[in-house]
């Protein structure tokens, strides 16, 4: 509390959410995750708002792509 | 033998009976040519994130192989010489998962959530957990999206 105070527009950095024990696994099958890094109109989030590292960004990307491809996610929503 | 995982999309209007006798069509030729078949998973018939020649929905399977690469060539260009398969994609995995894909996985956490709530209601004690449960869950994701865009602009500063 006293550091946000300290320091108004500090925010932590977060840590990549595949990285770690428990993480989930990046599948191109498992469309209710990779929704959570698809923008509203169906974009690829940049990493630096979902603080995905660059890594399983990439691999992210890739599955999100496949999932595309295979009419699990759309490519634009209108 | 390296490990391929392919995933088809048949047309709606074929039964599910057809496509049972779809996939093993195509999975004959990859047993033809030496190779097995480790899994089959039927997704149903499932909605179309967009329109693929003018079908809004598509029966999904998911075939797990273990089997030598002419044999799964062979399977993809029947695949599509086909005309009820609007779409397949194979890919060569490292490993393949026993168990159910997460697609399943979701489906059958459903069923089970919901065959729960009728049994909580034949006992007629009314039991407000599991449907606010499943409405938390439902929530979850939008939320989780609200509180990425509203921290898009903090983090282009912080940049």
């Amino acid at each position: 509390m006293a550091d946000t105070q300290r320091r108004p527009f500090f925010r932590r950095r977060k840590t990549c959410p595949f990285t770690g024990d428990g993480a989930p696994k990046i599948d191109y099958k498992d469309v209710k995750l990779l929704q959570r890094f698809v923008s509203e109109r169906g974009k690829i989030m940049p990493s630096r708002i979902t603080a995905v590292s660059a890594k399983k960004q990439r691999e992210l990307a890739t599955a999100i792509k496949r999932a595309r491809n295979l009419a699990l996610l759309p490519f634009i929503v209108r | 033998m390296p490990l391929y995982e392919t995933v088809i999309i048949a047309r709606q209007d074929v039964s599910t009976q057809q496509v049972e006798t779809l996939t093993e069509q195509m999975s004959a030729f990859v047993t033809d040519g030496g190779g097995t078949i480790a899994k089959v998973e039927h997704w149903g018939l499932r909605n179309l994130a967009y329109k693929i020649k003018k079908n809004r929905k598509g029966h999904y399977v998911l075939l797990s192989i273990d089997s030598p690469a002419a044999a799964v060539k062979e399977m993809e260009r029947n695949l599509l010489l086909h005309e009820d398969i609007l779409r397949h994609m194979t890919l060569r995995v490292e490993e393949l998962d026993e168990n159910d894909s997460v697609m399943l996985q979701n489906r059958n956490a459903r069923t089970s959530n919901r065959r729960d709530r009728d049994e909580d209601e034949k006992v007629a004690a009314p039991d407000v957990k599991a449907p606010v449960a499943a409405e938390a869950a439902a929530e979850e994701v939008p939320v989780a999206a609200e509180a990425v865009a509203e921290e898009a602009p903090a983090a282009e500063g912080e940049v």
